[in-house]
């Protein structure tokens, strides 16, 4: 973790996990004053019929907050519980339905990072006294004289690194942010975490998209508008091949994502996939896996991170997807100065609308923009 | 150190309640259920405080019920005021400010069949006698509004109420658990026929409480056991609890004119210099009769939310809404109930003082919530700088 000056007050964000736990434990350990706080996001009360049987992928349940408080006591640690509900549920759960019904697939986290954690948690944290906040994420963030800027790097562990996410981050955000995991491998985390007495020690690490259970999102959809009330005009739409020729009905784009092979509604003789869906004509195209192949993509709403914005072409490598190996490419600024295009050196598979892209050099994130 | 300014969440035990509790904890082991001398000592301590909360409230000690606490007191008030000979078709009358013993057990009665009338309350939190009476109906078995309420300190018009209760023949239970030891509690002059309390609002332990059941009104017991309290509730005395309650009223008796003119000017000069030194800042019930220990204010722009925690970390406890299961902070249904926006409601801080808070540590508050505000408000995105 990069050097902050000794008497500094720090809000740590505590999910339950044993991530953030350790991060408590640790930043304790250093003397640091502190105080724990759980963003209170969603409540799984509201859609009761997609209560999951399984203790995984539940966020913000009244266990994790027990974990989080336990953690908190036993190291001495002011807790606190934020009700963040209506701003989770206005710049997050509204934005990923809206997503999806267009067809996309959207990233929550990415969007609860830029709007709630990084927003709404460190306006908290400031509001009352903090200097710093500190997550369990796994990144790095330094500042570079040279060029005055804030810079972020990949997670030393890079299986666990969690920039992918990470890339809407601001300069005035980063400048109060601490990830004292960065420079951290998990194995090491969960021994640490064993070495100062942390209790979470051996719990399994949280699901990506928390409000979800089990990953069903057409069924969270259709909860969520059931729960307000809403009319939801199950879309019906066709599923076709490349020449346009129907092969099956299916209930709503939004059961389908770019690159999906199960779940198509019809048997083929050789492998097909969702090469593109369009919410508009309720339309999915299939086709074989050489056909999901794509050469370049537009991001747009760029954030630049570790650099200015670009004005010249420069190469970089790209990440598509959170489990893509970065693919080198070279990044080209358009006359939209929020939109990159990115030219891949090899056609990627699944160039998916709506997640993010996520522009590398080495390990400094240099930004990111979403995929039109 | 932590300045304590949240009684009306709960008390710390005076120096007589603890060495009341001490003793009894130590001598008065016996069951008082026994025949022998132990169980004798301790059921004197039962029945000597009996007499006190008796005399605080002006009543019978054979109409004093002892339980568990508030919520117990409320839920045997409510529910067992209608369950005998079932609550299917049965009215109650209440307010939409009530505390959620009340209006749980409410909610439990409707799903045993029974109606009940939410009533509204105006823009200083206080319910109109006239509604309780355009209420009633037939069917109307109980009415049960609050004396004061917890989050604004708002007192309820209860002598207004319990004539029409009286003149239509309905039973009425308020909920004094805030206003006992703040306010005058006689049952004769409030004319209610069922009233709660809890010790642990009075400088007494948590686990400890009584109902007021006027004689003649029928109560169906809520738990089943032994012969306990008149067998209107069940289970051996809690005798350590019931005796610092009973010392407590004691206690009560002797200082609450005094304390509650203390607590008010402390309160009125908390009030007076935080409105003077922080624009934007607006009294809740300000116009109606109050608490005296009681400050509910709304600071615009700032989420109390966030003013609770600074203060915290500052070393003053104070109190924002209600938390709920998870510990997070959610718009108060009594402030909602008044007419506030939920943004309104959540920008709402509740001052209660107490026994040890003096003019030293008002200051020390009001200074803090000075810099905490201006420093939140510097922050927020939705407050308009001057």
């Amino acid at each position: 973790m990069r050097e902050v000056k000794r008497d500094a007050f720090i809000a740590v964000a505590m999910s339950g996990g044993v991530d953030s736990s350790t991060v408590a434990a640790m930043l304790k350990r250093d003397g640091y004053r502190l105080a724990g706080m759980t963003m209170q996001l969603w409540n799984q009360r509201r859609l009761p019929a997609l209560a999951p049987e399984s203790p995984t992928g539940r966020c913000c349940s009244l266990d994790d907050v027990y974990d989080a408080r336990a953690v908190a006591g036993l190291f001495g640690i002011p807790y606190y519980v934020v009700n963040f509900e209506q701003a989770f549920e206005e710049s997050v759960i509204q934005p990923f339905i809206d997503e999806y019904l267009a067809g996309r697939t959207p990233i929550p986290c990415t969007l609860c990072n830029n709007h709630v954690k990084f927003d709404r948690f460190l306006e908290m944290a400031e509001g009352v006294g903090a200097d710093y906040i500190a997550t369990g994420h796994y990144a790095r963030v330094g500042h570079n004289e040279t060029s005055g800027r804030w810079e972020m790097r990949k997670g030393v562990d890079g299986a666990k690194d969690q920039t992918y996410f990470l890339w809407g981050l601001k300069q005035e955000q980063l400048a109060r942010t601490l990830f004292p995991l960065g420079e951290m491998h998990k194995p090491d985390v969960r021994r640490l975490a064993a070495e100062l007495g942390v209790p979470t020690a051996s719990k399994h690490d949280s699901q990506e998209i928390c409000f979800v259970p089990n990953g069903d999102y057409a069924a969270f959809i259709e909860a969520y508008f059931a729960e307000q009330g809403r009319e939801f005009a199950a879309p019906r739409g066709e599923v076709v091949d490349e020449s346009g020729h129907t092969l099956a009905a299916h209930a709503g784009v939004h059961h389908f994502t770019v690159g999906q092979r199960k779940g198509l509604g019809f048997a083929a003789g050789e492998p097909l996939y969702v090469i593109e869906t369009n919410a508009a004509t309720q339309q999915v195209v299939v086709g074989r896996e050489e056909q999901l192949q794509r050469g370049s993509l537009r991001a747009a709403r760029v954030n630049w991170v570790s650099i200015e914005a670009i004005q010249d072409e420069r190469p970089a490598q790209v990440k598509i997807r959170n489990r893509h190996a970065a693919a080198d490419a070279t990044l080209r600024p358009t006359a939209d100065p929020s939109v990159v295009e990115v030219a891949f050196d090899q056609p990627q598979r699944a160039v998916t609308p709506g997640q993010a892209a996520v522009f590398y050099d080495g390990d400094v994130v240099l930004g990111g923009g979403w995929i039109e | 150190m932590t300045y304590y300014f949240d009684h009306n969440a709960t008390t710390p035990l005076s120096e007589a309640v603890l060495a009341c509790v001490s003793r009894v904890l130590r001598e008065c082991y016996g069951n008082p259920s026994s025949i022998h001398s132990a169980g004798q000592a301790a059921r004197q301590e039962v029945e000597l405080a009996r007499s006190h909360v008796a005399a605080l409230l002006n009543a019978d000690p054979r109409e004093i019920v002892f339980t568990s606490g508030g919520t117990e007191s409320d839920n045997l008030a409510v529910l067992g005021a209608v369950r005998p000979g079932g609550a299917a078709g049965k009215h109650v009358v209440t307010s939409a400010i009530e505390h959620p013993a009340v209006l749980g057990a409410c909610a439990q009665l409707v799903r045993e069949g029974a109606e009940v009338t939410y009533l509204k309350v105006g823009s200083e939190g206080i319910v109109d006698p006239e509604d309780v009476r355009g209420a009633l109906r037939p069917s109307t078995v109980l009415i049960s509004v609050m004396h004061a309420n917890n989050e604004t300190g708002a007192i309820q018009p209860i002598e207004e109420i319990s004539a029409i209760a009286r003149g239509a023949g309905v039973c009425f239970h308020s909920d004094g658990v805030q206003a006992a030891g703040r306010l005058g509690t006689d049952v004769q002059a409030l004319g209610v026929d069922l009233y709660s309390l809890s010790a642990h609002k009075l400088n007494a332990p948590k686990g400890a409480g009584a109902l007021f059941v006027r004689k003649g009104v029928k109560l169906q017991a809520l738990q089943f056991g032994g012969r306990h309290e008149r067998e209107r509730r069940a289970g051996t005395e809690n005798v350590p609890g019931i005796a610092a309650l009973g010392c407590a009223a004691e206690q009560l008796q002797q200082h609450r004119t005094a304390d509650s003119l203390r607590l008010a000017a402390l309160r009125d000069r908390l009030e007076s210099s935080i409105l003077q030194r922080v624009p934007g800042v607006k009294v809740n019930c300000g116009g109606a009769a109050r608490l005296a220990n009681t400050a509910s204010l709304r600071f615009d722009g700032i989420e109390g939310e966030a003013l609770v925690i600074a203060l915290d970390l500052a070393g003053f406890a104070v109190s924002s809404g209600a938390a709920c299961s998870s510990g997070a902070v959610e718009p108060s249904h009594v402030l909602l109930a008044m007419g506030l926006t939920p943004a309104e409601a959540r920008s709402c801080i509740r001052f209660s003082l107490g026994q040890g808070n003096d003019e030293a540590q008002v200051d020390a508050l009001a200074d803090a919530v000075v810099a905490s505000v201006a420093r939140l408000r510097k922050l927020s995105p939705v407050y308009e700088h001057a």
